[in-house]
């Protein structure tokens, strides 16, 4: 009963002319979609985001909502938001089910770790902004700076087996198998994914570590400043069985940049295959 | 100790019991409105009473007040009734002033339940489509509490001794938490951090549909348990004292433990664990009203509400726009609390 009234009067007031007028005022959850948000030109009309809203890094001056798996919908809604973009990784349904009965427009983006998903994503959080065209045109530079990184990548000749270390600090490392963002970056930089065999993130014993032979260590900065640095994380048991640890094959990039799969990704594919093909005859 | 805490201080009128009810029923009815005049939003007083009676045109502020602030102080309001009674009831059967919702492998039984559903939940889906996904949680995390209870139940029926009961809660939870420990082992970041949020509880979730469910459960459970007050009462003498009496040990046993089982499974379903509130309030209903379960049931039923619902404006509002969990709340403001009123009993007497 109170349920079907809300939704007339939110019917009715989707249809005043007013509501149109008014300033948009976007709450975002999810730190790829924040990005988007800047990057269609939107940024302006953020009124809060969530707590893995790290880049740019200006926007830490926003009310932050939260932890992005752990949302409050009063806090969301007292921010008097008119549009609500969240993430795939958004949650949890009960919070996203409250926001939908608030009548505030929101939108769910669909998940998926490839490049028609990136795109996609950027095209609906531009429709939905007011800035479809400029949404266009970055899904657009997006897919011709990718198709280019690509097309080098497709020069290469070597493929080499990466290991992403998740954490590696109490107990066993957890290493990113199939079906994981780190997975699919991983392939889309010409490399290959250590872990075979099983999906999501799993904990390794060292011996099993060991035993992998990765040409390269890949690890998020958090993990690596968790660690130590480098230096520790390669004084690490298994993994300081391995060749890459030995050498100094490891690799340290920014966790929203490498796994976020928003508009920077050519620039992460860029980054992670020059580092993966350091001899490549390839100007990247 | 157990002396100094069944001792009734003197009958200063202030002090009477029936005074402390009422005055329980006042501080309960004041958290209840407080509870739903504050929040992330500012919303004035009179917008929030124009939204109680569905006059405001303000959808945001209507949709806030009534399917967010009401439905959370209402489920404050049961969860906290029924983690007070049920403590009050089973440290009283127990005769253990240390005993709470936890011993009888509630909480660990949830605990299990709600991280299988977390760490399996794709996998789960897929088999039992009927349940969408966010009921997962809650489902299997009362299953979870009604499967260790009635394990527990089941080890101590035997011999029927309470010592066996109590022995029995540890073993269960014991298990219980080993087989956590193994979901947790295998759960990847994502679902870790739900698990650790879903242990220290939160009314986030709370709204029409869960009090639909949990009100129905709970009030027939609480009911039940404050009819058995006088049993109760005989039983603080000693289990063979209460026999005499003519009080059926073994039936009352039976009663207030499914009945705390049913009214703390499903709040812990609902909410997650919350911390602090069955242990202490009939203590501190207890420090005031002395032992009478006649008093000491729903005294701690409005305590264990006007608490809870404190707890959560605070939770709700000292970070906005984000919000801490509730049960992080109860136990960091309510433990010092204790101490302190320990101490100051101990100086009395």
């Amino acid at each position: 009963m109170r349920c079907s009234l809300f939704a007339l009067l939110g019917l009715l007031l989707s249809t005043l002319p007013l509501h149109a007028a008014e300033p948009l005022r976007i709450v975002s959850l999810g730190g790829a979609v924040t990005e988007t948000v800047h990057a269609v030109g939107a940024g302006d009309a953020l009124v809060g985001i969530d707590s893995t809203s790290l880049y740019p890094a200006d926007d830490r001056n926003l009310p932050d909502v939260g932890y992005v798996r752990q949302l409050a919908a009063e806090g969301i809604l007292s921010l008097r938001p008119t549009l609500i973009l969240a993430g795939p990784e958004a949650g949890p349904p009960a919070t996203l089910d409250q926001l939908k009965i608030s009548g505030v427009p929101m939108m769910v983006l669909p998940s998926g770790y490839d490049l028609s998903s990136v795109t996609q994503r950027i095209r609906l959080i531009g429709q939905a902004t007011g800035h479809a065209a400029a949404g266009e045109k970055l899904a657009a530079d997006v897919d011709r700076e990718m198709q280019i990184v690509q097309e080098k990548i497709a020069t290469l000749t070597t493929k080499p087996r990466v290991l992403f270390l998740l954490q590696a600090g109490r107990g066993a490392p957890m290493v990113s198998g199939g079906g994981t963002a780190l997975d699919a970056m991983i392939r889309l930089a010409g490399g290959i994914n250590a872990v075979q065999g099983f999906q999501g993130y799993k904990p390794l014993t060292p011996e099993a570590l060991a035993g992998l032979e990765p040409d390269y260590i890949l690890v998020t900065t958090d993990t690596s400043e968790a660690l130590g640095g480098k230096a520790s994380l390669a004084e690490m048991p298994g993994i300081k069985l391995m060749s890459a640890a030995r050498d100094g094959r490891i690799i340290e990039m920014d966790a929203l940049l490498l796994s976020g799969f928003g508009p920077r990704l050519p620039e992460a594919t860029r980054l992670l295959a020059a580092a993966l093909h350091p001899d490549a005859a390839v100007t990247w | 100790m157990r002396a100094a805490v069944l001792t009734r201080p003197a009958s200063d009128l202030w002090r009477r019991p029936e005074t402390l009810l009422v005055m329980l029923g006042l501080l309960l009815v004041a958290s209840f409105v407080m509870s739903l005049s504050i929040g992330a939003m500012a919303i004035g007083p009179v917008d929030i009473l124009l939204s109680l009676f569905g006059l405001t045109s303000d959808h945001t502020v209507a949709s806030v007040v009534m399917e967010l602030r009401l439905p959370r102080a209402l489920m404050a309001v049961v969860t906290g009734a029924a983690l007070g009674v049920s403590g009050a009831a089973l440290q009283g059967l127990f005769r253990n002033p240390l005993a709470d919702p936890g011993l009888i492998g509630v909480s660990s039984g949830a605990a299990l339940g709600a991280v299988c559903a977390i760490v399996l939940g794709a996998t789960l889906t897929l088999w039992l489509p009927l349940f969408g996904s966010r009921f997962l949680v809650p489902v299997f995390a009362f299953a979870g509490a009604l499967a260790a209870c009635l394990a527990t139940q089941m080890l101590a029926r035997r011999h029927g001794s309470t010592a066996l009961l109590l022995l029995g809660g540890i073993a269960i939870n014991a298990l219980a938490g080993a087989m956590t420990g193994f979901f947790v082992y295998a759960s990847n970041d994502n679902q870790l951090r739900d698990f650790t949020f879903w242990s220290m509880g939160s009314l986030a979730a709370a709204g029409w549909q869960g009090l639909y469910i949990a009100v129905p459960m709970t009030l027939p459970a609480l009911y039940l348990i404050w009819t058995s007050a006088r049993s109760l009462d005989a039983m603080l003498l000693g289990e063979r004292e209460a026999r005499h009496l003519g009080v059926d040990v073994v039936w009352l046993k039976r009663r207030i433990f499914i009945c705390s089982a049913l009214a703390v499974g499903i709040s812990v379903a609902l909410c997650g664990v919350i911390a602090f509130v069955g242990v202490v309030v009939p203590h501190l209903v207890r420090l005031v009203a002395g032992p009478a379960h006649r008093l000491v049931l729903p005294g701690s039923a409005m305590l264990g509400g006007a608490l809870l619902l404190l707890a959560d404006s605070l939770a709700r509002v000292s970070v906005a726009p984000a919000e801490l969990p509730v049960g992080l709340v109860t136990a960091a403001l309510g433990s010092p609390f204790f101490i302190w009123l320990l101490m100051r009993q101990r100086s009395f007497s």
